[in-house]
């Protein structure tokens, strides 16, 4: 791969807006010089700092005792496979990304199915701020101040039927905005898109489960989700699904994105379980990102209010 | 090979074998070692590894292909710079990403096919190391040197399978190693064979001792006529 190198954002850095401007030109023409499938159309999205700061009340207890991770890094080490599959790739492809104009639709087995415009969709409740930690399955975690309204919010407007049991997300397929979802030599691609996540519908209502917009006082930057994503703290980071275009109500547990490329390793559940290991790696440390020793990885990431949605189910078996 | 270009050709090679650290040291100067240092550290270091001993295992198949024997001069040297880097590799795993967590390594070793066959992989390296000087060599003898070599194949499949099962689902990279290590084997098989088949035949080439220049190299490689003449090794 040509580009190496991600556009890196300092606290100090404010970038010029013609440095921006022959900075994206120049990751154009060395992109388009890329064999690897879409990379030639990509481009580096806005450094975080041009964002639309997004205004939100502090949640009073939803906060951590950690400290929150550096905006630089978690704007530059993302896992956005429509973006590419390394995690510098998110931070210089995402640019073709267009957060707005954006609908969501809501439907499936509720009563009241809409197609919610985004600024439309942030008004349904006050925006809350919310520091949460991030466990990825990989094994590094992150504390992130995002900004969204409770999921159950939402779902409320749209009156799910009593035959409602699950709910769907679906991310985005367009390969113009989302270059690696072209397919590359002999039709091969990283995931079936759309990427498809799901809950159990008590998992969705649950009061920790965000529907989210901003982080770090602004909108959400592209790679990570822009502009709605949901974030699941207990779960291990690709159960969030990001830049939502779909939400589905539905009577049968979802075939998601990761557990059908590789269900043995991804299961539907996927809470953060130190005791049940990846079949590659173990589950039981996580590196925080900043830090230098590990740390040990708590049950459910350290929520252990969600514990009583799975009482008597065995969590080595509902992986 | 004039003796001049026999010192440029070994400067450009310590050069190229020296750029991969020089590259790391500059990138962490220049704070570039994204968000999760350790883990950029850690798997430049392997890839490296995996590089250089691919480096080094090709150097047979090009005399066999294209009957150039002075590369392979450079095949203890460059084997001896994947030893090194795969050493380093698993420094960094040990003191800096468990910083001497005892047991959890050893259940990692024990327990993730990945990390045991990587630490086996470098552990069959111990052994050719210790036995890559000359003075190894004559005290062994050419032909068990030669035998005992031969555990860098081993190396090689097993550190092709740890990439395999380490690499997460939808990346390529490791399959492209995969396949370099098929050809470089391949192709040592595919000459083995022919030798075979030229020994069995009534007037075979040869059946005399090893040839003395052709040591560090696959027993019999020397049969093929193109060879003759090895280099002395330069190393
Ligand atoms: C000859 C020996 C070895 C070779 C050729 C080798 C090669 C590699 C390669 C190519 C990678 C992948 C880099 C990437 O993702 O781009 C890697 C990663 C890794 N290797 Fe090795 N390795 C060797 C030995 C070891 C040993 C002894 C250990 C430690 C016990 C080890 C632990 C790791 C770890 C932890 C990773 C990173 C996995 C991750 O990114 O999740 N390797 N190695």
């Amino acid at each position: 791969m040509l580009i190496r190198h991600a556009p890196r954002y300092r606290s100090s850095e404010i970038t010029p807006e013609a440095v921006y401007l022959s900075r994206r030109a120049f990751m154009a023409g060395a992109a388009a010089l890329t064999l690897l499938p879409g990379e030639a159309d990509a481009a580096p999205p806005p450094p975080v700092d041009r964002l639309p700061p997004l205004k939100a009340a502090p949640h009073p207890t939803y906060r951590h005792t950690d400290p929150v991770t550096k905006i630089e890094s978690a704007v530059t080490y993302n896992n956005f496979y429509e973006f590419g599959v390394d995690k510098e790739d998110p931070s210089r492809n995402a640019g073709t990304l267009r957060p707005r104009p954006w609908n969501v639709v809501v439907e499936g087995l509720v009563r009241k199915p809409k197609t919610f415009d985004i600024d439309e969709l942030l008004k349904i409740a006050p925006l809350e701020e919310r520091i949460y930690s991030l466990r990825c399955v990989e094994g590094w975690s992150m504390i992130i101040p995002w900004i969204g309204v409770p999921l159950s919010a939402l779902l409320k407007r749209v009156e799910p039927t009593g035959n409602a049991k699950y709910v769907e997300f679906y991310t985005l397929v367009d390969p113009e905005q989302m270059p690696a979802q072209k397919k590359g030599l002999f039709s091969w691609s990283s995931l079936d898109w759309p990427y498809v996540e799901g809950l159990r519908l008590d998992e969705a209502q649950h009061p920790l489960t965000l529907l989210t917009a901003g982080m770090y006082g602004r909108v959400l930057p592209n790679q990570n989700g822009a502009p709605v994503r949901v974030v699941i703290p207990w779960k291990y980071g690709f159960k969030s699904a990001k830049s939502i275009v779909k939400i589905r109500l539905v009577a049968d547990e979802p075939k998601t994105a990761w557990n059908k490329a590789q269900p043995n390793e991804y299961g539907f559940y996927s809470n953060v379980n130190p005791t049940v290991p990846h079949p590659r790696w173990s589950q039981a440390t996580e590196r925080r990102i900043g830090e230098f020793r590990r740390r040990e990885t708590k049950m459910f990431n350290g929520y252990g209010e969600v514990a009583s949605l799975y009482s008597g189910m065995d969590l080595k078996k509902f992986i | 090979m004039t003796r001049r270009t026999r010192i440029a050709v070994k400067v450009a090679v310590w050069t190229a074998c020296l750029t991969p650290l020089a590259l790391l040291g500059w990138r962490a100067v220049s704070d570039d070692l994204t968000a999760n240092p350790i883990d950029f550290i850690t798997d430049w270091l392997g890839r490296w590894t995996m590089r250089l001993l691919l480096a080094s295992l090709a150097l047979t198949p090009v005399r066999i292909l294209t009957g150039w024997g002075w590369p392979i001069a450079f095949r203890r040297l460059l084997g001896l710079f994947a030893f090194f880097h795969g050493t380093l590799h698993f420094g960094v795993w040990i003191v800096v990403d468990h910083y001497f967590a005892w047991a959890r390594m050893g259940e990692d070793i024990l327990k993730r096919p990945y990390i045991t066959v990587g630490v086996t992989a470098l552990v069959l390296m111990v052994p050719l190391a210790l036995t890559s000087t000359a003075g190894m060599i004559r005290r062994l003898g050419g032909r068990n040197w030669n035998r005992l070599h031969r555990l860098v194949y081993v190396t090689a499949v097993l550190a092709v399978l740890h990439f395999m099962w380490l690499a997460k689902t939808g990346r390529i990279e490791q399959y492209l190693y995969a396949l370099i290590v098929a050809v470089v084997l391949g192709v040592r098989v595919a000459a083995a064979a022919r030798r075979m088949v030229a020994r069995s035949s009534p007037r075979g080439p040869r059946t005399g001792p090893p040839d003395p220049r052709t040591l560090g190299e696959v027993e019999g490689t020397s049969a093929s006529p193109r060879t003759r003449g090895a280099p002395r090794a330069i190393d």
